[in-house]
């Protein structure tokens, strides 16, 4: 794909580059390295229409668009990680090109446990009201085994998944995940610390 | 990393009360009072809301606590900017002194993540583990990272070796540099011991007996410094200094020994702590299992189903196993008296596979030592001694790699443990097949060069018409393990793997289709390897050459199983967790490089040395040249050295060590108890 980006970089024109300034400041405010920033700034580019190449950096891309990139188009929570990371004013989950810089920042492979774990709570959130519930957690569940009926999960083995969950991870026993129980134990799960996605 | 950098240690606890829910509560109703309205986004609704409201209260508590950089903080870069702002607006007011630290220390990690960045472009295929990662999963990546440390290992080895062993004696006997050696007969010792003559390439030969003695170590080959036997060097001279060939040869092996140990000890010490703190298997596996499960590495929507598949199965074969839990729990007597007989059986049968296995190795290498060694020894040239008879114990060792774990894995059904249990029993029992089957071929080629009967063999030490130089022996035994492990390799991915996914691909017929394409087995795959590197280590002390043709090895064997994984395997439908599997690689790796100390141990403090040939003509031993080279310290360090080496060190130094590992022992108690302490007291 090395050559079919260079191609398209040569037919677009010329490719506006990313000012310095704002290089270094990202630099300053995400996990990311000077190399992952231009490489996150040329794929933004391509996701928008050729009109729109110029201002990049305060543009705003659709979640269509968003989800055809292949990191997030085998992703189970791709809907959440756009509604997460956008901070459209619309709710329409569009992203400009800092959500996306932010994105990629917590995914990387530099960031704290503290911020991943912080960020997927979030995204295994999917009622938005701060605690992960029996509605969330099935969910989740059902997001990870796949779609279509015959991934699903048995009921009797949907409660006893959850009521294992529940017993293993919730504290002050309320029936609910919140934050900090969740972040407490995430770090001390072994797999954690692979929340990465691949480099570009 | 799993844990917490130290910066943010001195934090966490701070932190993690901030998030209790009344304080959040208390955080909103005081932003809302303030100055809600200047915020674009006001109220807490929404996630957007409530990162700019922890903001705000983390910025309010900016001055009891440690500044972070601003980055850490769960924001969006626009509100990470205002903080920033803030903090920066902060150092207006601070001293010249703290103004001038904190630049520095900012310009300092700026430059050091530069570096960071410059130096991950030196490592070795990084970007072809990273795409295998995007398509396969962690677990798969992790076979191949494993197999980039043992490229590097090897490489360091030989590096060793060469500098230490073979670059000195190569100058000194080619004369360069005005350097010169000395070949000085062994006083005290038969002549008869100290006869040798290796075959070397005497005029024009065939190329198949060329091929032969490139595939067996034999005719040219044993007389390069491939093997032991090259390096007869009693004294070496380069330049004007003296250089103890024998005592570096020693301590080469040593240092290389060590090495392997201590870096495999450091890479598996994330591991350690980890399954130290949580050896209960099943507490928080299914939170792991679910909160930790996807692989956000996948690209590829393909390996996505996979995973799909694979997580599915994983946490019903999870609840299926507590459930067989709690039925464990239920069985009567009569049922637990049958199923222990059973189990009592089943490992009589499995031992009696071993035995099997280990007498067929025996056998194997008696008869390949007879037919071989007679021909060439006495009867001068004989082409009659063919490659099958030199690489029957190979081929006896690889059939019973291959056969024994397959009856295993039948076995272990009737046994009626859980998956989970099963699965570890297996491999333990394949680990234990595959180093025992080279200490069977050692052990019986020991029987068979310390075979004395005669008065003049026994005055040698060992068999000394048959073996002169039997360290370059067993060193031709190794190198053609390694080649013949290879050459199998090799010849499975091109003969058994293309030829079925070609079958698969073009012939439609339901058996065939059914049959399918193989799995990738992590777990075969590792044990293969480290048998591999076990037979290396072992070698590399007879023969100081194959660390090359190791790393060699290794490196082609990266390309190859690479290209059969992408086009001809399917991924593994039973999936092995990328954090244990690490850890394991490296725990059956140090079995293998312990099960390598033994039998060097022995060649080296037990069995006599060779009079005829290599470093330690002089000696009685191998070891002999330490205490001959101690003798000649001043009187003080040798004094020293007797000391330390005394039981009246030896004893309280034990017993030292012994209580520190008990006082470590109770400190990770005391801990693990205070943790549960501190959860009670939360509830």
């Amino acid at each position: 794909t090395g050559e079919a980006e260079a191609a398209r970089v040569a037919m677009g024109g010329s490719a506006s580059l990313l000012p310095r300034e704002a290089l270094g400041e990202y630099q300053e405010l995400t996990f990311l390295t000077k190399q992952e920033i231009l490489l996150a700034y040329k794929r933004f580019s391509e996701l928008l229409p050729k009109e729109e190449r110029e201002n990049a950096c305060s543009a705003r891309v659709p979640k269509s668009q968003i989800l055809t990139l292949p990191e997030l188009r085998a992703n189970p929570f791709q809907q959440r990680i756009c509604r997460v990371f956008s901070t459209s004013p619309d709710g329409d989950d569009s992203m400009s090109f800092e959500d996306f810089l932010d994105m990629l920042s917590v995914f990387s492979d530099s960031a704290t446990s503290e911020i991943k774990s912080h960020y997927a709570f979030r995204i295994f959130d999917f009622d938005d009201d701060g605690t992960l519930d029996r509605k969330d957690l099935e969910k989740l569940v059902d997001c990870l085994t796949g779609q279509g009926e015959e991934s699903r999960l048995s009921n009797a083995e949907m409660e006893q998944l959850i009521q294992n969950i529940l017993e293993e991870s919730d504290i002050d026993k309320d029936g609910t995940i919140n934050l900090s129980e969740f972040q407490h134990v995430v770090s001390r799960s072994p797999d954690f610390a692979r929340y990465n996605v691949p480099q570009l | 990393e799993v844990f917490l950098p130290e910066e943010t240690r001195g934090a966490a606890p701070v932190d993690f009360l901030q998030q209790l829910p009344s304080y959040q509560s208390a955080l909103r109703r005081r932003a809302t009072a303030a100055g809600g309205t200047q915020e674009r986004r006001a109220a807490p609704q929404g996630p957007a809301g409530r990162r700019a409201s922890e903001g705000r209260g983390l910025e309010q508590e900016e001055g009891q606590v440690a500044a972070r950089p601003a980055r850490e903080y769960p924001l969006s870069i626009a509100e990470k900017r205002r903080l920033r702002d803030y903090q920066q607006a902060d150092t207006k007011y601070l001293s010249g002194w703290k103004q001038w630290k904190r630049t520095s220390s900012k310009s300092l990690k700026k430059a050091l993540s530069e570096v960071k960045e410059l130096s991950s472009y030196l490592e070795l295929w990084r970007h072809d583990i990273h795409s295998i990662e995007g398509k396969f999963g962690t677990g798969i990546q992790s076979y191949f990272s494993f197999l980039r440390f043992l490229v590097l290992l090897n490489f360091i080895i030989f590096i060793l070796m060469f500098s230490f062993v073979t670059l000195p004696s190569i100058v000194a006997k080619h004369g360069m540099f005005n350097s010169s050696f000395a070949k000085i007969l062994p006083k005290n010792v038969e002549p008869h011991c100290t006869v040798y003559e290796p075959s070397g390439t005497k005029g024009l030969t065939y190329f198949y007996t060329y091929l032969k003695d490139l595939l067996s170590g034999t005719g040219f080959l044993e007389v390069t410094s491939l093997f032991y036997g090259y390096y007869t060097i009693d004294a070496a001279w380069i330049s004007i200094m003296r250089y103890n060939l024998p005592l570096a040869y020693l301590l080469a092996t040593f240092a290389y020994l060590a090495l392997s140990l201590i870096w495999i000890i450091k890479r598996s010490v994330g591991g350690f702590k980890q399954n130290l703190v949580h050896n209960e298997d099943a507490f928080q596996s299914y939170c792991n299992k679910v909160f930790a499960g996807w692989d956000f590495c996948i690209t590829d929507p393909n390996a996505a189903r996979l995973k799909h598949r694979s997580l599915q199965y994983e946490l019903q074969t999870d609840l299926e196993e507590e459930r067989l839990k709690r039925k464990i729990a239920d069985r009567t007597t009569k049922e637990k008296l049958r199923i222990y007989s059973l189990r009592i059986f089943i490992n009589i049968i499995v031992l009696a596979v071993l035995s099997g296995c280990f007498y067929s190795i025996y056998r194997a290498t008696v008869f390949s030592q007879e037919n071989s060694s007679v021909s060439i020894r006495h009867d001068g040239r004989r082409d009659s001694t063919n490659l099958l008879v030199q690489y029957l114990p190979s081929i006896v060792i690889t059939m019973a790699n291959f056969l024994a774990p397959q009856i295993f894995s039948f076995l272990t059904r009737f046994e009626d443990y859980s998956p989970a249990f099963e699965i570890r029993l297996t491999l333990l029992r394949c680990v234990f097949v595959r180093l025992a089957n080279i200490g069977v071929l050692l052990v019986s080629l020991w029987s068979q060069i310390s075979y004395c009967d005669t008065d003049k063999c026994k005055a040698c030490g060992y068999n000394y018409e048959l073996y002169p130089c039997w360290e370059s022996e067993v060193g031709q035994e190794m190198y053609k393990l390694m080649i013949f492990d290879f050459i199998i390799i090799l010849a499975v991915i091109l003969f058994v793997d293309f030829p079925r996914k070609l079958l698969v691909t073009h012939c439609s017929c339901k058996p065939v289709q059914w049959c399918g394409l193989q799995e990738f087995g992590i777990s075969d795959n590792v044990l293969e390897i480290i048998y591999g590197q076990t037979i290396c280590w072992i070698g590399t002390f007879f023969s100081p050459l194959l660390p090359a043709i190791a790393t060699v090895k290794y490196f082609i064997i990266f390309y190859i199983k690479k290209i059969s994984l992408i086009h001809t395997r399917k991924p593994a439908a039973r999936p092995i967790r990328a954090s244990s599997s690490n850890f394991f690689f490296l725990v059956v790796l140090l079995i293998g490089l312990i099960v390598a100390f033994i039998p060097l141990g022995v060649s080296i403090a037990h069995i006599p040395s060779s009079k005829a040939c290599g470093p330690f003509r002089s000696f009685n031993t191998t070891w002999a040249v330490v205490p001959d080279t101690i003798r000649e310290f001043p009187k003080g360090l040798q004094q020293v050295l007797y000391g330390i080496a005394s039981e009246a060190f030896a004893v309280p130094f034990f017993m030292v060590i012994c209580l520190v590992m008990v006082y470590f022992i109770a400190l990770a108690g005391a801990h693990k108890r205070v943790v549960e302490q501190l959860r009670e007291q939360l509830v």
